[in-house]
């Protein structure tokens, strides 16, 4: 599976793990945009995370968008482990919207900053 | 336990726009069950701010504390080394929690973060209900267990009003007729009787007549 250098991964035992802090923290720790990859729909192997995960999801976005900041640099997206095609395409369209959105708006501050000092 | 719910975030911020390091506590009380205060809750508005104000190109410094409770002096007293250094403290306790701490730290700029809304329980998670008025003498063994003070909409104390349809109030269709409930629960359990019995008029006085209300126990003051 080939798919575009510009992601992270980060390994989670079920997207359901995943927090309100934790999301908001990779965007203050900088990064541009985040989305969060669950099982396909009745596939969670703790058989409701993704949809807890969607939720919450959902609530980070809003309130990114509450704040300024934007929710479109996050989402939530189903697929399976066999869906390599499927994530490759996925990390493509985010990075293509991320590319649109530009930078994250607080790493512009931070180098503003770093280049003043 | 009280029901409260974080204001919007673009408020809180204006109360501390010219703040440079805040300190927000949480309440690991009624507002850590509710989700609107605990210690969760108060990472997600440090963050959410810090994040808004650097986009401002004016940085927050946040310091985050959830107290065991904000509405008892001992645990309000832990908070102290703290707050020494912080322009503001963001409370996310009830009103109550709010007080304690402006009671305490009098040079500080105190703000709430939530609206303390009722008292009440949850249904299910995440979805609460009002159930209590407060009225300083209960009467729910005289309504089958249903308070008709909160849960009438005009907290009618001798039977429902003509509005009352197929059991619901007619303010909503969603929401069930207080005294519908009570005839439906008296009636299950034999005791319609009692609801003929004669009451005198509900004593107000021991309610919200009279100014702020104390409670004292002098058989548990320690000194
Ligand atoms: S301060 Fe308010 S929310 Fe916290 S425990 Fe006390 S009553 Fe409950
Ligand atoms: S009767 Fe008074 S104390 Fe009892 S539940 Fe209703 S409001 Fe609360
Ligand atoms: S195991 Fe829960 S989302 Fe995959």
């Amino acid at each position: 599976m080939q798919y575009a250098p510009t992601v992270r991964i980060v390994e989670m035992p079920c997207s359901g793990t995943i927090d309100h802090r934790v999301l908001l923290q990779t965007f203050e720790d900088g990064a541009d945009g985040v989305f969060v990859a669950g099982c396909m729909e009745g596939d969670c192997h703790f058989l409701k995370g993704n949809f807890r995960a969607k939720k919450r999801v959902r609530q980070v976005k809003k309130i990114l968008d509450e704040i300024g900041f934007g929710g479109d640099r996050l989402d939530f997206f189903n697929l399976s482990a066999a869906q390599g095609q499927r994530f490759a395409e996925i990390v493509k369209e985010m990075t293509e919207r991320v590319l649109q959105l530009g930078p994250n708006p607080l790493n512009k501050k931070a180098k503003k900053e770093g280049g003043a000092a | 336990m009280i029901i409260a719910q974080q204001k919007p975030v673009k408020d809180i911020a204006a109360m501390i726009s010219d703040c440079k390091k805040v300190l927000l506590v949480g309440c690991a009380g009624c507002v850590t069950v509710c989700l609107a205060g605990g210690e969760k809750e108060t990472e997600v508005l440090a963050s959410s701010l810090r994040i808004m104000r650097k986009m401002e190109d004016n940085p927050l410094e946040t310091v985050t504390y959830t107290a065991t409770r904000q509405c008892d002096p001992e645990y309000v007293a832990a908070l102290d080394n703290l707050t020494r250094d912080v322009d503001a403290i963001v409370s996310l306790a009830c009103g109550v929690g709010v007080q304690y701490l402006a009671e305490r730290f009098t040079d500080k700029w105190v703000v709430p973060a939530l609206d303390t809304k009722f008292i009440g329980g949850s249904t299910v998670h995440g979805n609460w209900e009002e159930k209590c008025g407060l009225c300083g003498e209960c009467i729910l063994h005289r309504t089958g267990g249903i308070c008709p003070i909160i849960r009438c909409s005009k907290s009618i104390l001798n039977g429902p009003c003509g509005g009352s349809q197929y059991g619901k109030c007619e303010i909503s269709k969603d929401v069930d007729c207080a005294w519908q409930l009570i005839y439906d629960r008296m009636k299950a359990l034999g005791k319609l009787d009692k609801l003929m019995e004669f009451q005198p008029p509900k004593d107000w006085s021991k309610s919200r007549d009279g100014g702020p209300r104390k409670a004292v126990r002098e058989d548990v003051m320690i000194d």
